[in-house]
Formats: structure tokens, C-alpha cells, sequence
């Protein structure tokens, strides 16, 4: 029994220290590219901003990916940045991590949030520390004097524009299967909601209306099991690029052509480089893209604040395109491609 | 249903299906064909037709039950074997699929993710894939046998940080395979209008049936599972036998692993195989083992799992909303987790009891 315990009381410890492990990951993000190379942020004196960057996982999709490779390549010691990262999907870990960044003395705290409930007293300790927050990606409910700008993606135009897209397509039916993504994220509300509304209005048929939360596999499933209803569809709109590829891998398994000029119309959302290439190929219509690189806006913003002008809009939403695979070029793929 | 863990049906005289394990999936399955047919009959249809490269295929909501029921009948293989040894599951299979995925990949594409050729020839990123995944398991195992932690606990581990490894195995990139035959493996060869991951499926049934007939593997996961000590003093090495069983899940992992990667020709390690730990789990509880662990049924356990794939194409039909498909699985369960508590069962044979008062005097005498 006593060696149990002990062996017991061990592990507990172990956890518990890979936990505070877990909590505290921050690499120095010095290794990435020399994108910019300017160095223009650097101080006068040649001391290192120091910046804290809370992220979510960058294995949750390749959107973050690309989002942090961006973050690494511009918060970079050559541009004169000292940055700290700090990854997790979960709020209360996100926190802990801000205010760790406080007590080290950050001078800004760059923060894409998993939720968007909780921040105040943290940011307000941030205020009081001298600490400046720039939000990215993801709004919060808090105060907007608590933070100096918020750089984001408008979800409900990025939908707008690839609804406005379809309906300039001018078909002779409207019969869409929509895939949806994790139900209640700000991108599958913006993204549902403008084909919601179109529908409504125009007298679209929704043909199905399912979440496949983002799964490639689930999309291919729920495709699946349209055709074997014997339904008939005509779009396919689906919330990412990977749920648009699992629902292209039933419709290949059906002989159902789809792409340019064929039976069947495939949008997808997010911009991946193999997306592009199958819109390039024809066999996608259309791609929306949700900018990842927001580290140029918040660079300017940081320039800005460092040489003492203040910045004259919170909110700044970011340029976003929807590429037609009828006009788009080899050149987009490489430049917009994640 | 009282299960036969307690009684094997050879102590009554009269076969009785009902105190047949493998009844509850059957059970189960009857129910769900049932109603489908009830609701819709079309839901048995199945056409030949040709997919967008000129190959017949067989399609229909039948043939998607197999198609994608495949990957976890075959988890249900290696779970089956874990839940009847150590007597609790592994809840790491999905974060597995991932790593072994993902090792895959790495082999077949090479430092270039988007490699227009095949670096490697699949068996050996399979061989690879299939090895990592025995480490993963003989890691879970260790821990379970050596360590004595909890099964769910020990596998919490992985669960955690799994996605992380398969992500890191291949730096974060999404690497995506152009070669057709790889592609084979998840959908159909050509030629043949049935579904790969089902010849798959069955293959590893047949390896699992002839290793349970031909040694002495299934009777002592058994005799470790229902007690460890006197199988100790029987000369068995409990230990080494667990040991062995989550070894074989990882294999199982592995193929499932395969076959998932191989119908997209790609893997994202935040979605591939999520929940499947559930489903497997589930499969196996529905298969009318008891999760405690000692006596399973390998082919109630596949059924299970082609039940599960059943109900959730049923649900998909319906057009339920497919993120509340866990809510129609949960019912399952706890449906199940009630007939198989101790109380219950024996309110029902009390009541068996008094339907039939001469059957069981004869039956307990």
C-alpha cells in the first residue's frame, strides 16, 4: 500500500509539474524569416520591444498556422522585437498566460482569445501595469478602452461576398447543401448567416443544412448521404476548405461532376494553396479567404504607437478577397495560398 | 438482457438466443432495420453505378454502414481485447489515428509536403506507421501494466498530447499525397465496386479469429481480466498479456489510421478520428461486453461497431443535426449501462423467474 501511495503521490506531482509546464510554453520566436528586415521598430536606443503573443493551438487548423508562421516572421529580433508566445485553446490557460506576461513586463500584449468572456480584470491589471493590448483575430466582450486596437476578419462580409458571388452566377435553380462549421464560431455564424438570409429572400432551396464542425470526413458523410436520398443538388457551400474536399470526395465517388461549367457548384472558405490549385484546375468554383496575416497591421499599429500618435480607429477589419476559378492566376495561389 | 459474463449459456440445457451475448447488437440492429424500413424502404437500396473515373461502384446507405463502419470495427478489435484484460479502455485511439497518420504521410511525402511523387512504397510508411503506433500502444500499456495506473487515465496522456506529436511529425504542414493508388486503400479499386476499407475490415477479422483459435491468446487476456492474481499463480505474466493487448490495439490503430488517411489522401490532426474513442468504447459496450473486463465476444464487439455506423447514417438520413448525434449515442448508453447494472439484472431474472418458475428450477438445480 505505502508504495502505492508514494508511486501515486509521484505521479500526481509529475502531472502537475507537466501541467504548470504546459501553462508556461513560451518560445522565443527569433528563428523565424526576415520578412520585412527593416528593423524600423526598433527604439532609438537599440533596446528589444518586448512583446507577449497569446495564441490559439497552431495545429487547429491551417489558418493558424500560416497566422503564426506570420506572427514568428514579423515579431521577429531582427525587426526588434523580443517576443514571447504562449499557445492554447482554452480561456482560463490564455489568462494565466496574460497575466504571467504582465508580471514580465511586456510592453504589448497581443491577444487572440478563445472566448470572448473573462478579460477584464485582467486587461484592467494590464492597463495599470503600462501594458498595451492589441487584439487579433478574435474580438472580446470588454471595454474598448482596455486595449488599443483590434484587428479582425468580418466573418458576415467574407459570407456576403461568396453569397453575392453565387447569386451573380446567375443559375437556373438554387439547391444548396450547406456545411457548416463548429456551430456558434464567429466564422460559421458570419459565414451561415449571409446564405441564410439569400436563401430567404431569393427562394433558394437549402437542400441539407448540417454541421460537419470543420471534419473533412463528416463533410464527406453527410454529402454521402444526400446522394444516396436521391435528392438533387446543385451548389455545395461549405464553411472550409477541408469540409468543400471531403464533400468533392463523395460527389467523385457518385460520378457527380462538379467545377467550372459542370453539374455541381463547390465553394469553399480559408484559401488553403491546395484549394486554390483545385480552383485553378477547375474543379472548385470559388474560395473565400479569411486573412491569417494580421502581424503587418498590428506592426503599423505598434510603429505608430511607439512614435507617440495615437490611433484614430479601434476596429480595423482587414481586406479579404473570394477568388473565382474562372479569373484566378498562378500568382494568387502563391500569394494568397496558406 | 442479462449477459452470459455471469452464466455461460452452456449451463442451461435449452439454447437460449436470448442469453446469448452476441443478441444486444443484434437486438439492436433488428430494431434500427425495423424502423428504417418502416420509415423509409429506399434506405436498403443499392445501385451499381460508376464514380467519375469509369469504375463501377456500389452505392446506397448500406454500403456507406460498411464502407465507414470498417475503421471501427476494426478499433473494436484491439478495444475488445484492452477492455477484457485491464479492464478499462483506451481513450487514446483517436489521438493514435492521428500519430499514425501523420507518421505515414511523413514516410510517403518526405520533407516535401506537397511531393508530387511517392518518396517511399506505402507498405513501408504503412510498416512505419504501424510501428510507431505499437510504441504509442506499449507506452499506454506500460503505464496500465507496470504502473497500475487507471486505463482512461494512463491513455489521458495521449489523448492530450497526441494531435500535438502528429502535428510536430510533420512540422505542422498538412501534407497531401497525389499519388492515385494510395487513395485506393480508404475508397474503391478499381474494378471492384465494393468498398477497400471493407476487405480491410474483414482481413483483420480473419487474423483476429484464427489468433483467438489458434493460441492461447483470448483465453488468457480472459483469465487476466476476470482475476489477475490466481492467473499469476496459474503461471501467466498479467502484466506482459495487458502488455500485450494495448501492442495489438496499436496495430489496430494503425490500420484504422491508414484507411482514414488514405480516403482524403490527406490528414488534419485537429478533426481526423475525433470522438472515434467514444464510438469504439461503445462498440464494445454494445457488443455486451462488460467494461470491467474478463469474458468478451470479438464478434459481438463488430457488430457493435457496424450498429453504431448503422444508427449514425439512420441519424444522417433523417437529417438529424449531426452535433447532436452524441446525445442520440449517449441514450445508448445509458440504456445499456442500466440493463447490464447488477440491480437491474436481477429484478430481471426475478422476473424471468416467475414468467418461467419450472424452466429455472431446472435451470438452478
Amino acid at each position: 500500500m505505502k508504495v502505492k501511495k508514494i508511486l501515486a503521490a509521484a505521479i500526481s506531482m509529475a502531472m502537475c509539474a507537466g501541467m504548470f509546464a504546459g501553462c508556461g510554453d513560451t518560445g522565443s520566436g527569433g528563428s523565424g524569416g526576415d520578412k520585412d528586415g527593416n528593423g524600423g521598430a526598433a527604439r532609438a536606443d537599440g533596446e528589444l520591444i518586448k512583446v507577449g503573443i497569446i495564441n490559439n493551438d497552431p495545429n487547429e487548423s491551417g489558418y493558424r498556422t500560416a497566422n503564426d508562421k506570420d506572427l514568428k516572421a514579423t515579431f521577429s529580433k531582427e525587426n526588434g522585437f523580443d517576443a514571447s508566445f504562449s499557445y492554447s485553446l482554452k480561456n482560463d490557460e490564455q489568462i494565466t498566460a496574460a497575466q504571467k506576461f504582465i508580471q514580465d513586463d511586456v510592453d504589448y500584449l497581443l491577444l487572440s482569445a478563445a472566448d470572448t468572456a473573462g478579460w477584464d480584470s485582467v486587461l484592467k491589471d494590464a492597463q495599470d501595469a503600462g501594458v498595451k493590448v492589441i487584439l487579433f483575430d478574435r474580438t472580446i466582450d470588454a471595454d474598448p478602452s482596455l486595449y488599443e486596437a483590434s484587428i479582425v476578419s468580418d466573418m458576415a462580409k467574407e459570407g456576403q461576398t461568396a453569397v453575392d458571388w453565387l447569386k451573380g452566377q446567375g443559375l437556373d435553380k438554387y439547391e444548396v447543401i450547406h456545411i457548416q462549421g463548429v456551430m456558434g464560431s464567429a466564422a460559421q455564424k458570419g459565414r451561415s448567416q449571409a446564405l441564410t438570409d439569400t436563401a430567404a429572400s431569393d427562394g433558394w432551396t437549402i437542400v441539407t443544412e448540417q454541421t460537419a464542425e470543420w471534419n473533412a470526413e463528416k463533410a464527406q458523410q453527410i454529402v454521402q448521404s444526400v446522394i444516396d436520398s436521391g435528392k438533387t443538388f446543385n451548389v455545395i457551400y461549405a464553411e472550409n476548405d477541408d469540409m468543400a474536399k471531403g464533400a468533392v470526395a463523395a460527389l467523385d465517388k457518385a460520378n457527380i461532376s462538379h467545377g467550372v461549367g459542370k453539374d455541381v457548384v463547390v465553394m469553399g472558405f480559408d484559401c488553403n494553396k491546395w484549394a486554390l490549385e483545385e480552383l485553378k484546375a477547375g474543379n472548385w468554383n470559388y474560395d473565400g479567404q479569411c486573412n491569417p496575416f494580421q502581424s503587418s497591421y498590428i506592426k503599423d499599429i505598434i510603429d505608430k504607437l511607439e512614435a507617440g500618435e495615437t490611433i484614430s480607429e479601434k476596429t480595423i477589419i482587414m481586406d479579404e478577397k473570394g477568388f473565382d476559378a474562372a479569373t484566378i492566376t498562378q500568382e494568387d495561389v502563391d500569394s494568397y495560398g496558406i | 438482457m442479462p449477459s452470459n459474463a455471469l452464466k455461460p449459456p452452456k449451463t442451461s440445457k435449452i439454447p437460449n438466443i436470448f442469453r446469448n451475448q452476441i443478441f444486444i447488437p443484434i437486438a439492436a440492429l433488428l430494431i434500427l432495420a425495423v424502423f428504417n424500413l418502416i420509415a423509409d424502404p429506399t434506405f436498403f437500396r443499392i445501385t451499381l453505378d460508376q464514380n467519375s473515373n469509369g469504375d463501377p461502384v456500389l452505392n446506397g446507405y448500406i454500403i456507406t454502414v460498411i464502407d465507414y463502419g470498417s475503421e471501427l470495427a476494426i478499433l473494436a478489435l484491439g478495444m475488445t481485447l484492452v477492455t477484457a484484460a485491464s479492464g478499462g479502455q483506451d481513450i487514446s485511439v483517436g489521438a493514435g489515428i492521428a500519430i499514425a497518420g501523420s507518421v505515414l504521410l511523413r514516410v510517403l511525402c518526405g520533407a516535401d509536403s506537397r511531393s508530387a511523387e511517392l518518396q517511399a512504397p506505402i507498405i513501408v510508411g504503412f510498416l512505419a506507421s504501424c510501428l510507431v503506433a505499437m510504441i504509442f500502444g506499449a507506452f499506454n500499456g506500460s503505464l496500465v501494466a507496470f504502473f497500475k495506473i487507471q486505463p482512461m487515465v494512463a491513455t489521458l496522456i495521449l489523448f492530450t498530447a497526441g494531435r500535438s506529436i502528429a502535428a510536430w511529425i510533420n512540422h505542422n504542414e498538412l501534407p497531401i499525397v497525389s499519388d492515385e493508388t494510395f487513395s485506393y486503400f480508404g475508397n474503391y479499386i478499381p474494378g471492384i465496386p465494393v468498398p477497400t476499407p471493407f476487405f480491410i475490415a474483414v482481413a483483420c477479422f480473419i487474423i483476429m479469429w484464427a489468433l483467438l483459435k489458434f493460441t492461447t491468446l483470448g483465453l488468457y487476456v480472459q483469465s487476466v481480466g476476470i482475476n489477475e492474481k490466481t492467473s499469476r499463480l496459474n503461471g501467466l505474466n498479467p502484466e506482459l498479456i495487458k502488455l500485450l493487448t494495448y501492442v495489438i490495439l496499436g496495430v489496430c490503430v494503425a490500420i484504422a489510421g491508414f484507411i482514414k488517411v488514405s480516403r482524403l489522401s490527406t490528414i488534419n490532426y485537429s478533426v481526423i478520428a475525433k470522438d472515434i474513442e467514444m464510438d469504439a468504447i461503445l462498440a464494445v459496450a454494445l457488443g455486451g461486453n462488460a467494461l470491467s473486463g474478463g469474458k468478451f465476444s470479438m464478434g459481438s464487439s463488430i457488430l457493435g461497431a457496424y450498429v453504431i455506423q448503422f444508427l449514425t447514417t439512420t441519424l444522417y438520413k433523417f437529417d438529424v443535426k449531426s452535433d447532436a448525434l452524441p446525445a442520440y449515442k449517449a441514450v445508448v448508453v445509458i440504456l445499456l449501462v442500466i440493463m447490464s447494472a447488477p440491480a437491474v439484472r436481477e429484478k430481471l431474472s426475478r422476473l424471468a423467474k416467475k414468467l418461467h418458475p419450472a424452466k429455472a428450477a431446472a435451470e438452478n438445480s
